[in-house]
């Protein structure tokens, strides 16, 4: 009579050879563990510095779209395009509800004329938005506030001021803070001092400006009350070309332009920064598999290796068992069940291993790290069955062999 | 007459070793009964351990018919030889062969683990009850490593007694003992056989024929001599003529 032998029972003769051999056991777990935990920190590492560069780029405004009005022809002649005054505040309401890939929004006029401050004047320009604007731009506010949606509804004569006017206006060195300077006729409170940025890519010295609220600028400035621009942020670098279209789709609805019909304005995005945005990604994503496929390699080799040789060792104990009645079947689900132990349990605390040293890594070091579900996922399904397989093969290759020879296995 | 355990007839093995080929074993016949203690002796190369693996159902034969405790077991397959293995057979080997840094209790258990009719709880009972046996009963939890060389050799008895087998097959089981261990080791293999178990006992130590009550000489993969000894020396007087040991 063939009766098979219960998994109850064969579980009982793997877990006390596991217990006998707690040390070789805990061996074979270490290299699992470290495979692991290595894979999980290298590839935190690398996702980390990963985002970080996408972070950095993301700061110089690569997500930024411009919309303008485009030129168009009136009876023949075509017109510059800043003298077009369809850009309303109803298109920039539109875009606003509707857009889903946008996410800031801000309407915007300028204006260029002398700033003028007790005996210094200069020229610069004065741009009228958003609070939004700020964020679109990356501009930050060093000292002071922001003016409030209060200042917008009420025309309010407030600015944030650049560092070039600053130093080109309050020579002596005093607080700019809520001291009133003139914008050609019209008198301003500066309410804030904007963070220096340098100079742009182009050479444009992005620190001589003032920024007051649209609604000033159009009434009391230039008397309009069209837009001149608006300025917007794409929730991201890849949704950049979505809000670009959906922009379009939004105005072009709003402007009656019909099928075919030519565009009476303009998006345009940052093509030049998101393109180096993504051949950097791109590197990066590259080099990161690199790295995971090298520790996945290195992590792999090391549990194949234990696997083998902590089965290879135990030949005679196989010749033995099959001497006394195990059929090749118990003696391999012995080691299967085993290797899945040996291997879920260093999986499980490789995972716990590498989370702490990934975190350690930024805690200590400083070094930005970035976990992903996958990568964990990746190097704990990689290692286990890496581990079960190189427990089977040889207990597979053991459990074939004449009892005899196993047994008399040197 | 009693009941046939072991029939052998016209038993060949033969191993090809690069172009020619080794008859370890050349038309070996014999029987044999319940109850008797059988040494089998040779020189190495006699064909000896070829005829215990054959005997012991690890290995099958080129030629000839093995029945043992009546069954058929020459053209049996891997699986069907170690159930046999496993309720017919306790094997004894030279390097006892225990696990290692297993308790006594659960190296005897070992071949009862691996029958799935037995229960936890009186696998446990019939453990103890063979390492009681074999002069244990006092050290059940101790560790293969922990015990000498004869202590661990009385384990590997009980191990070979607790499936209740037909036959106990030993393989120079004294080989690796000195000699007073040896003879106790020998005593005990007498006390079973005066139990009426059925022994086969192979070795190469000529004085080992002198203790049995049976002995079957090879040379070659042949039988040259089957004789039967009417005066067994019992192992315990001598042992007793022996100085005494330090211990």
């Amino acid at each position: 009579m063939i009766k098979k032998i219960n998994l109850y029972n064969l579980f009982k003769i793997a877990l006390r050879a596991l217990n006998a051999n707690k040390f070789r056991g805990f061996l074979t777990m270490l290299g699992i563990i470290i495979g692991v935990a290595s894979v999980i920190t290298m590839l935190a590492i690398g996702q980390g510095s990963k985002q970080s560069i996408r972070n950095q780029i993301s700061q110089m405004g690569s997500n930024m779209l411009m919309i303008h009005p485009g030129s168009m022809r009136m009876g023949g002649v075509r017109q510059d395009a800043s003298s077009m005054q369809s850009l309303k505040m109803a298109d920039f309401n539109a875009i606003k509800e509707k857009a889903e890939n946008v996410l800031y929004l801000s309407p915007s006029v300028s204006s260029s004329s002398q700033a003028v401050y007790g005996a210094n004047n200069t020229p610069t320009t004065l741009y009228g938005v958003n609070s939004e604007y700020l964020d679109i731009r990356k501009y930050k506010v060093q000292e002071g506030d922001l003016f409030s949606e209060a200042d917008i509804k009420s025309f309010a004569k407030v600015c944030l001021i650049g560092k070039t006017v600053i130093d080109n206006l309050f020579t002596n060195g005093e607080n700019p803070l809520g001291k009133y300077i003139r914008f050609g006729k019209t008198p301003f409170k500066i309410i804030g001092i904007l963070e220096s940025k340098g100079y742009n890519s182009m050479g444009m010295d992005q620190d001589d400006l003032l920024i007051a609220p649209y609604t000033t600028v159009q009434k009391r400035v230039l008397a309009i009350n069209y837009l001149q621009g608006i300025y917007a942020s794409a929730t991201d670098e890849e949704s950049s070309p979505a809000a670009v279209e959906e922009i379009e789709n939004i105005i072009r609805f709003n402007h009656n332009i019909k099928e075919g019909a030519e565009d009476d304005f303009e998006v345009r995005s940052q093509e030049e920064m998101s393109s180096m945005m993504t051949s950097t990604t791109d590197l990066m994503t590259i080099l990161l598999s690199c790295i995971a496929g090298i520790s996945l390699l290195v992590g792999g080799i090391g549990i194949m290796n234990i696997m083998y040789v902590s089965v290879t060792e135990r030949t005679r104990e196989i010749g033995l068992r099959m001497s006394i009645g195990a059929k090749g079947i118990d003696i391999l689900m012995q080691f299967l069940i085993e290797a899945v132990l040996l291997s879920f349990a260093g999986g499980i605390i490789g995972v716990i291993f590498g989370v702490t040293t990934s975190v350690l890594v930024k805690v200590i070091a400083g070094w930005p790290i970035l976990i992903q579900p996958w990568s964990v996922f990746l190097s704990f399904a990689v290692c286990t069955v890496t581990g079960v397989f190189f427990g089977w093969y040889p207990a597979k290759k053991a459990a074939g062999l004449d009892p005899i020879e196993a047994i008399r296995y040197e | 007459m009693s009941k046939e355990i072991i029939k052998i007839t016209d038993l060949h093995r033969n191993f090809i070793v690069g172009n020619e080929t080794v008859k370890a074993l050349n038309g070996v016949s014999f029987s044999v009964n319940a109850g008797e203690f059988v040494t089998i002796m040779g020189t190495s190369g006699s064909g000896k351990s070829t005829l215990l693996n054959l005997l012991g159902c690890l290995d099958t034969p080129s030629q000839g018919e093995y029945l043992l405790d009546g069954i058929k077991t020459s053209t049996m397959s891997r699986d069907k030889r170690a159930d046999m293995r496993n309720s017919k057979i306790g094997f004894i080997f030279q390097n006892y062969n225990l696990l290692p840094k297993t308790s006594a209790i659960e190296n005897v258990e070992l071949p009862l683990i691996y029958n799935p009719n037995i229960p936890s709880d009186e696998r446990k009972a019939r453990a103890i009850k063979a390492l009681e046996e074999v002069g244990l009963g006092e050290r059940l939890y101790h560790k293969s490593n922990q015990m000498s060389g004869g202590q661990q050799q009385r384990v590997a008895i009980a191990r070979a007694l607790v499936n209740n087998p037909v036959i106990l097959l030993a393989d120079e089981a004294t080989g690796n003992l000195d000699t007073r261990t040896s003879l106790e080791i020998l005593a005990l293999f007498q006390d079973l056989y005066k139990e009426g178990r059925t022994i086969l006992f192979v070795t190469h130590n000529p004085e080992m024929e002198e203790f049995s009550s049976r002995n079957i000489s090879l040379r070659d993969g042949k039988i040259i001599g089957d004789t039967y000894n009417s005066n067994i020396k019992d192992a315990r007087e001598i042992l007793r003529q022996l100085p005494k040991s330090d211990d």
